[in-house]
């Protein structure tokens, strides 16, 4: 592979970044899922790096999920992110960051249609005019938060306590860069390095001390696509489309999977335990399974977060494998303590992917 | 005191309608901004559809070039119009003009916009035009680590027909030479496998219907589809993905190399050269002529001629007798009243 190749696109697909003043827009998923995600990217951005995030109670889901099922009509959700812009607009704020990959793709498309079909902003703001009085008007600028992230990797990585590197042998950890398909392949000018060779998370890995690994199926879904999941007769689609990825990742022995999609963190993080019941197979040596992150709690286990304030028990594939190979200290035997040092019970451990 | 033609571009085009023009007695001056005449065909090792050496169709157009001034290393800046007569303004110089005959040729589709193939990435991607060079060093293919290859898949309409990149056109020459190289591939190396992915084959001239016939008695696999993505596997090779439409089926095989059907485009320089003296663009970004069927080598600009593949894709036999054509027409044009 010709890196100069991989540089000239990325060259191609930059785009403007804000520096600080955010309006953060949860997932409906990830804070669910990995309740701790949201918690660590609020405290890097506000304690670490000392930007000004807002975060609005009112803000509601963009209701992407729902469109890609069929079962929300296209100006309903361009109501929903209007009103969303709507609030931003009344807090101060002009730069939004969703920080589901599945809204900033939904944000992008509804501001396209706008670009080209005025008409339809024009009804957008009389919808929501009539539904609950507001007026909107776009954000300045529209990034997702692994962008801002992106923005702030040297910062990050001149703060850090630890690297993407093995304490033992002195070597980079070797990363998979998993990027949701709705960042960049919808708009590939809207992702950093563009949809074909995407840079924003290969991008951290390589400021973060790692290296990034290419491999056949890296542009495959992770497996969640809307229509393989929730539609409950193909979801054995969503799993044999997570095992191609993990049977075409194997051989070249990764230590670790980084994700910008909350659907991603989960699917590739859950489907190796269906994956090893189902077929006695993890895709690791010593069958503790592939860890899964996303961009944030990575970057915070570099930053000496405490791991298990940043959640990082709720990911399936334990952590703490990776955490020893980085040389983290941790207190493992608190993983599953809750605040004030509630025994929360540790879940019960599958048949064959090794669970600490 | 004889009148004086321009003729820009020397590619098979520009040489011809100069020695034509220079026939009719006219002082010629032929700009080349490359260091050798020949354009593209230069660079070619065998031609379609009787792979005759290309250098061969060049030498014969190179002969009796001596009454012709040709300034290779040229390139020319600019083209202005006054009163009637022309100065064409290349290296630093001006070259008054009586008529001008435009072949500033194409250029190749730069198969590295289709990202999703990996020219210029994977190092076992290539195009068709390094193919061609590649058979004349070595005469056969090789991968970069200077192995034969045992598998390749040749990728048609890379940079054609293709809504994405802007080219919707098709560039009429790709098809053939995707056929002529599986050939030569298969002559060089028998026990190579041949995959060539098309999406329908335009096979229009004299001959080329005989050589897709030959390539597939000779055991090339033609697989009607359009490559969807390629990915480096370890040790250089290339995974392929594409879908076979006439199976209805996804197709994923791993192949040694890959070769890229890279289109013609516009030549880029024809916007900075030529607007300054109103010559237009088709729809496509090549020159637009006078009148597609009635008069295609003349442009929408009294003096000004349009020889070969600047007005669109165009084989050599074609290009050669549009230079005619436009040679004709600057003649009529110059001996007018």
């Amino acid at each position: 592979m010709k890196k100069e190749g991989i540089r000239r696109i990325w060259g191609d697909y930059q785009k403007e970044i804000a520096d600080d003043k955010y309006y953060f827009v949860r997932s409906c998923i990830r804070q669910t899922f990995f309740p701790g995600s949201d918690a660590t990217f609020l405290k890097i951005l506000r304690e670490v790096l000392g930007k000004d995030v807002f975060e609005d109670k009112n803000h509601t889901t963009c209701t992407g999920i729902g469109y890609h099922c069929e079962v929300i009509p296209f100006p309903t959700i361009q109501t929903v992110v209007a009103r969303n812009f709507a609030l931003m607009g009344e807090h101060g704020y002009q730069n939004y960051i969703p920080s589901c990959v599945t809204s900033f793709g939904i944000y992008c498309e509804v501001l396209d249609t706008w670009h080209h079909f005025p008409e339809e902003k024009e009804k957008t703001r009389n919808f929501l005019r009539e539904a609950t009085n507001r007026e909107f008007e776009e954000p300045q600028n529209l990034v997702h938060t692994s962008d801002v992230i992106y923005k702030f990797r040297n910062e990050i990585a001149a703060k850090a306590k630890y690297k993407l590197v093995n304490k033992d042998t002195g070597k980079p950890l070797k990363v998979v860069d998993h990027i949701g398909c709705h960042y960049a392949k919808i708009f590939p000018s809207k992702g950093v390095g563009g949809a074909e060779f995407p840079n924003v998370l290969s991008g951290l890995v390589e400021a973060w001390g790692g290296e990034v690994v290419d491999y056949p199926e890296r542009r495959h879904c992770c497996g969640f696509g809307f229509r393989q999941y929730f539609v409950q007769a193909n979801r054995g689609y969503s799993i044999a489309a997570s095992k191609k990825k993990f049977e075409s990742m194997e051989p070249f022995k990764p230590d670790l999977i980084i994700t910008n999609c909350p659907g991603c963190n989960y699917f590739m993080d859950r489907w190796q335990y269906a994956l090893a019941e189902m077929e006695g197979k993890t895709y690791d040596e010593y069958g503790y399974g592939i860890p899964t992150l996303s961009y944030e709690e990575v970057a915070g286990i570099l930053l000496g977060f405490d791991p298990w304030e940043s959640g990082l028990q709720m990911h399936q594939v334990s952590v703490n494998p990776l955490l020893d190979k980085i040389g983290v200290e941790y207190n493992p035997n608190i993983k599953f303590k809750g605040e004030n040092g509630q025994d929360l019970g540790k879940p019960e451990s599958p048949n064959v992917l090794k669970f600490f | 005191m004889s009148k004086k033609v321009a003729i820009i571009g020397g590619g098979v085009a520009g040489i011809e309608a100069a020695k034509k023009l220079s026939e009719f007695g006219y002082e010629i001056s032929l700009f080349e901004k490359d260091t050798e005449l020949g354009g593209h065909v230069a660079k070619w090792d065998r031609l379609f559809p009787n792979q005759r050496r290309a250098q061969e169709v060049v030498d014969i157009l190179q002969k009796d070039l001596e009454k012709i001034q040709v300034y290779k290393s040229a390139n020319v800046q600019s083209i202005n119009r006054e009163n009637g007569s022309f100065s064409v303004n290349a290296t630093g110089k001006s070259y008054p003009a009586d008529a001008v005959v435009v072949a500033t040729g194409f250029e190749l589709f730069p198969a590295e916009k289709k990202e999703e193939y990996g020219y210029q990435i994977f190092d076992n991607v290539i195009t068709s035009a390094d193919l061609e060079l590649m058979f004349k060093k070595f005469g056969k293919p090789q991968t970069v680590s200077g192995v034969n290859p045992s598998r390749v898949a040749i990728i048609h309409c890379v940079g054609s027909r293709d809504e994405k990149v802007n080219r919707p056109y098709c560039s009429k020459v790709c098809c053939v030479t995707a056929v002529k190289q599986a050939i030569e591939i298969k002559e060089s190396l028998p026990n190579c496998e041949v995959f060539n992915f098309y999406m329908d084959l335009r096979l229009f001239g004299p001959g080329y219907e005989e050589l897709y016939k030959k390539a597939q008695t000779m055991g090339v696999t033609f697989v009607r589809g359009r490559l969807s993505e390629t990915s480096e596997l370890e040790g250089g090779r290339i995974l392929v993905k594409a879908e076979d439409t006439l199976s209805s089926k996804p197709l994923k095989m791993s192949v040694d190399m890959v070769v890229l059907m890279v289109g013609m485009s516009p030549n880029p320089e024809n916007n900075e050269l030529f607007n300054g003296v109103g010559l237009a663009e088709n729809s496509d970004g090549f020159l637009q002529v006078n009148d597609y069927h009635t008069e295609p080598t003349k442009s929408q600009i009294e003096g000004i001629f349009i020889a070969g593949a600047c007005s669109g894709p165009n084989n050599i036999t074609d290009s050669i007798n549009a230079a005619r054509s436009a040679a004709m027409d600057a003649h009529k044009f110059l001996t007018r009243n």
